[in-house]
């Protein structure tokens, strides 16, 4: 039998919480809701208020107003040690003075749990991150992947209501930690826990969340799936932030958005008026022969760079007003044979339900 | 010339091709320009170490006539003065010891706690007698303690005691005087392994159940102790070779094993007698330093090692 989590996993509802480190405001009027089972992450650069946000989800750091509800239970007072959140810290934290077999036992110990039914349970754990055999090992004679392990193990081994993780992946190198990532996300499939990840890294949130809450200045500017947030992003902030982007100046007026003198077309609402930018993801545009149609934008460029990356090329054009724009393509042998010559004048195609806007801040 | 006369190296090469002699000969002069780096530093251990030790030993083998013999060691065994003296001086190191693991572990526990400013300033209020010359600091204790001293005056002025407390000249004040002299050795070691306890261990103990008691006691704790041993150590070891504090403080009652020392080669001016003192003293400090290091491991006693 595994650890059985799902029953016990319950929703978060954060609201209203304010922080403050003297005159620095870190967290303003923040408010979050977690479905039971859920796996969110917060999604950020350094300094947008997610670490802060996740110490105070744990009890270590004490917010200056504000509401956390676990299952309908406020906790916002209530101590570290009796709030029965499961965390991984960045850097682990395991203790260095016991074995495996006691870090992971650690918890159990402290819930009066008898000696029989710990070895049981920890024995368990290991199963499941895969350390089976291990518990015997000193900390310092782990590498950092099976250190990572011992971490998650210790985190659900008293199966807590939440399991929150604080940039775990950040120490591994690259192969483990997409490696991780998935075992990680297979985990929280397995055992249902709600889940609040901490990450900067925005392929990791991708790749792992049911929904990204993505945080800049203290605030969510926008919370969603992650395929909403990639392909409709509400702020320059998130298009920036989440793939990349370029960004084209659009005018709103008459009915219509405005590029250059050409009307654009496209699936999405448009805004009344004003000043946008048309967010341009170099994996939607395409070199196209003809003018534009009903369905496809035509964007008159000039090729400035084409860079070859084995799998694929990178090829950077100027638009007609010399704004830059990035062009990304699968190197298929149709694709390589009419690759395009730096100083060619090309035509790029955007589908109309491809175009986002977004306000220009 | 024929071929069979040239050895081959494993790749199939003729000797002393691809520079391997070059090369060996090149590691040999680094080896050699390293050793003569070495050298002075060397040569001051041999001058100032290694040399009066030997002399000391030497001279710790002759009796006063000049004659090879034991009888500065036997002296050990057979008058009871020398043993008095060698209990009083593990008695007064046990309690100094004690004492400044008492006083000692909260102070560096609400160092490590503070603000590094405020940590800071209080550091300098440890340290900064520590740079007082110790003869200075026991003689403001024989003023704060004797007999009509400002804590037996104070005391009897507010009517908590009639008679004055012998504080001074005896053992009590031996070991007043003392524990404020060893604190910062204990202090320091111990503060600077706190301040290497990485608080997400604490918080991982809090967030993983443990009230902040029971994470102090099961984490912290445990966490300290390498610094705690590595203070523990140097407190001891320097309380046993001790002079000016228990001379001043102990009223001639309190004899420890450096007076001792001092009273037989200044007093009687019997230098083998004195030398077999100090190489005793040395042999037990050495046992001692290796059972701290059997006893707590290598962290113990090697104080800024490892971390």
């Amino acid at each position: 039998m595994l650890l059985s989590l799902a029953q016990s996993a319950l929703p978060i509802g954060i609201s209203g919480i304010e922080k403050r480190f003297g005159a620095v405001s870190i967290l303003s009027d923040l408010s979050l809701d977690v479905a039971a089972g859920e796996f969110l992450t917060l999604l950020g650069p350094s300094g947008s208020g997610k670490t802060t946000l996740l110490m105070i989800l744990a009890g270590f750091v004490r917010a200056n107003a504000g509401s956390i509800k676990v299952g309908g239970e406020e906790i916002i007072t209530m101590p570290p040690h009796k709030r029965n959140i499961g965390m991984v810290f960045q850097n682990y934290a395991l203790f260095p003075h016991m074995n495996v077999f006691h870090n992971i036992a650690f918890p159990l110990k402290q819930r009066r749990v008898s000696t029989a039914e710990t070895a049981e349970r920890v024995e368990r754990a290991l199963d499941l991150v895969q350390l089976k055999g291990l518990g015997e090992r000193r900390v310092d004679q782990l590498s950092g992947g099976q250190r990572q392990r011992v971490a998650l193990a210790r985190a659900i081994v008293f199966e807590p209501r939440i399991v929150l993780m604080d940039e775990p992946l950040s120490a591994l190198d690259k192969g483990l930690r997409e490696h991780m990532q998935i075992e990680l996300r297979n985990l929280h499939r397995r055992l249902g826990m709600t889940t609040v990840y901490v990450t900067h890294d925005q392929r990791e949130a991708i790749t792992m969340s049911d929904r990204v809450a993505v945080m800049n200045a203290g605030r969510i500017e926008q919370i969603d799936q992650p395929e909403i947030l990639y392909a409709r992003p509400k702020t320059k902030f998130v298009a920036g932030f989440i793939g990349e982007s370029s960004f084209i100046p659009v005018e709103c007026r008459n009915g219509g958005v405005w590029h250059e003198g050409n009307k654009l077309r496209m699936t999405d609402p448009m805004p009344s008026s004003g000043r946008h930018l048309m967010v341009v993801r170099p994996e939607k545009l395409r070199l196209i022969a003809g003018e534009q149609t009903d369905d496809i934008n035509a964007l008159p460029a000039t090729v400035g760079d084409v860079i070859y990356q084995g799998d694929s090329f990178v090829c950077y054009a100027a638009l007609k007003d010399g704004r830059q724009v990035i062009l990304r393509d699968y190197c298929r042998s149709d694709v390589l044979a009419r690759l395009p010559a730096p100083g060619e004048p090309i035509m790029l195609g955007i589908d109309a339900q491809d175009v986002v806007l977004v306000a220009d801040q | 010339m024929s071929l069979a006369s040239v050895s081959l190296d494993h790749a199939g090469r003729p000797d002393g091709a691809l520079n391997t002699d070059a090369l060996r000969a090149d590691a040999r002069r680094e080896a050699r320009g390293l050793f003569a780096l070495l050298s002075p530093g060397l040569l001051l251990v041999f001058a100032v170490i290694i040399v009066p030790i030997g002399w000391l030993f030497w001279l710790s083998l002759f009796d006063e006539s000049g004659q090879l013999s034991a009888a500065n060691y036997a002296r050990f065994f057979e008058q009871a003065s020398y043993i008095k003296t060698f209990v009083t001086t593990f008695k007064v190191a046990f309690v100094v010891t004690g004492a400044c693991v008492l006083f000692g572990y909260p102070l560096a526990y609400m160092l490590s706690q503070l603000p590094r400013r405020a940590a800071g300033v209080c550091l300098i209020f440890v340290i900064l007698p520590f740079w007082t010359s110790v003869l200075v600091r026991t003689y403001a204790w024989l003023v704060i303690l004797q007999r009509k001293g400002l804590v037996n005056t104070w005391l009897m002025d507010i009517g908590v005691i009639g008679q004055p407390l012998p504080l001074a000249n005896n053992f009590a004040g031996v070991v007043i005087g003392m524990t404020h002299i060893m604190l910062p050795f204990l202090v320091l070691p111990l503060y600077a392994s706190m301040k290497t306890i990485d608080v997400d261990c604490l918080r991982a103990g809090m967030n993983l159940g443990a009230s902040p008691a029971a994470t102090f006691r099961q984490i912290f704790f445990p966490l300290s102790l390498p610094g705690l041993a590595s203070g523990v150590v140097i407190v001891f070891v320097l309380c046993l070779g001790f002079f000016v504090t228990p001379a001043l403080m102990g009223g001639g009652k309190v004899i420890m094993w450096a007076m001792r020392m001092e009273q037989t080669t200044s007093l009687y001016s019997n230098w083998g007698a004195g030398a077999a003192l100090g190489v005793v003293l040395l042999a037990v400090t050495l046992a001692l330093l290796g059972l701290f290091h059997w006893l707590l491991g290598a962290r113990a006693t090697g104080v800024w090692s490892e971390r």
